[in-house]
C-alpha cells in the first residue's frame, strides 16, 4: 500500500499520509515526503492525516522535522485534520503552539 | 488515587517475544490491545495502550538493541478489576540515568528526529510507569492500567 499521496496546486504541495506513523513507517514517509520538497519547493506543505490510523512519538518527530524543513525554505507547515488521539498526541508535545493545525 | 490491585494472581496472561525488528512494533501493540479488549476497554483505552505499548518497543528497537537485534519480552496480565500490567523487558544497553531518560524531550538519538518524548506518553497514557534499568544488562518497563470508564479524570 502506497503509504504517501501527493497534489500539487500552484505553491502548494499537500501530501496525504496512509497507514499508521510509528518508527518502521516514519522512515519511508519522511524521505518520500521530503523528495517532493526537494523536487517541488512549495511555499506551503499541507500535511492531511485524515487517513492515519495511529500514530506515536515517532509521527512528532516526522511533523517537527518537516515544519523545521519548511522554516528553512522560507514557508510554512499546515496539519490537516488529525484525529483526537493524535491530537492527544500535540497536546503533550505542545505542538499546538508553533503549528498551524486545521481541522475539517 | 486509583485502586490498581495488581498483587492479585491476575486472570489471564499472554507472553510474547519478539526480535527487535521495526516492523514488530505494529505486531506487538496489535496483539497488546486485542489481549485487552475483552477487558471492555473504551476506544480511548485501547488507542493509549496501544501508543504505550509502541513507545516502549521501539526504545528497545532504536535504543536498547542499537545497531543489533536482541529479543524484547512482552508479558501482559489481566486482573479481575479490569487492570491490565504490560511489561517490557529487553536484554540490550540499558541506561545509565533513567531520571534523565524520563524528562520530557530528553532523546540520546538527536540525528533521526527522535522526539525525545517516548516516556512521557506512556506516562500520560497508563496509570502507572514504572522503568528498572541497569547499564549493559537490560531495561525492565512496566505499565499498569485500569479499563473502562471506571474514573473519571
Amino acid at each position: 500500500m502506497e503509504s504517501i499521496k501527493e497534489k500539487r496546486d500552484g505553491q502548494t504541495l499537500t501530501v496525504t499520509l496512509k497507514g499508521e506513523i510509528d518508527h518502521h513507517n516514519a522512515v519511508k514517509m519522511r524521505s518520500g515526503i521530503d523528495k517532493l520538497l526537494e523536487e517541488g519547493r512549495p511555499s506551503t506543505l499541507i500535511l492531511d492525516l485524515s487517513s492515519i490510523e495511529f500514530m506515536d512519538s515517532s509521527g512528532l518527530g516526522l511533523i517537527m522535522g518537516r515544519y523545521k524543513k519548511m522554516n528553512e525554505l522560507g514557508g510554512e507547515l499546515i496539519v490537516y485534520n488529525p484525529s483526537d488521539s493524535i491530537l492527544k498526541i500535540f497536546r503533550l508535545a505542545g505542538m499546538g503552539r508553533f503549528i498551524k493545525i486545521q481541522t475539517k | 488515587m486509583r485502586k490498581t490491585d495488581t498483587k492479585a494472581t491476575p486472570v489471564n496472561t499472554i507472553k510474547l517475544s519478539l526480535p527487535s525488528l521495526s516492523v514488530n512494533e505494529g505486531i506487538a501493540r496489535t496483539v497488546m490491545a486485542a489481549f485487552c479488549a475483552y477487558l471492555g476497554p473504551t476506544a480511548t483505552d485501547i488507542a493509549d495502550i496501544k501508543c504505550a505499548v509502541s513507545e516502549a518497543v521501539t526504545n528497545c528497537i532504536v535504543h536498547a538493541y542499537k545497531n543489533t537485534v536482541g529479543t524484547i519480552y512482552i508479558t501482559a496480565e489481566a486482573f479481575s478489576n479490569s487492570t491490565v500490567r504490560i511489561t517490557i523487558r529487553d536484554k540490550g544497553c540499558g541506561i545509565a540515568d533513567v531520571k534523565q531518560a524520563r524528562v520530557p524531550l530528553f532523546t540520546t538519538d538527536g540525528e533521526n528526529e527522535r522526539s525525545g518524548l517516548g516516556f512521557t506518553v506512556m506516562e500520560s497514557f497508563m496509570d502507572r510507569l514504572y522503568v528498572r534499568s541497569k547499564p549493559g544488562k537490560g531495561t525492565v518497563v512496566t505499565m499498569i492500567k485500569r479499563l473502562g470508564n471506571t474514573d473519571a479524570e
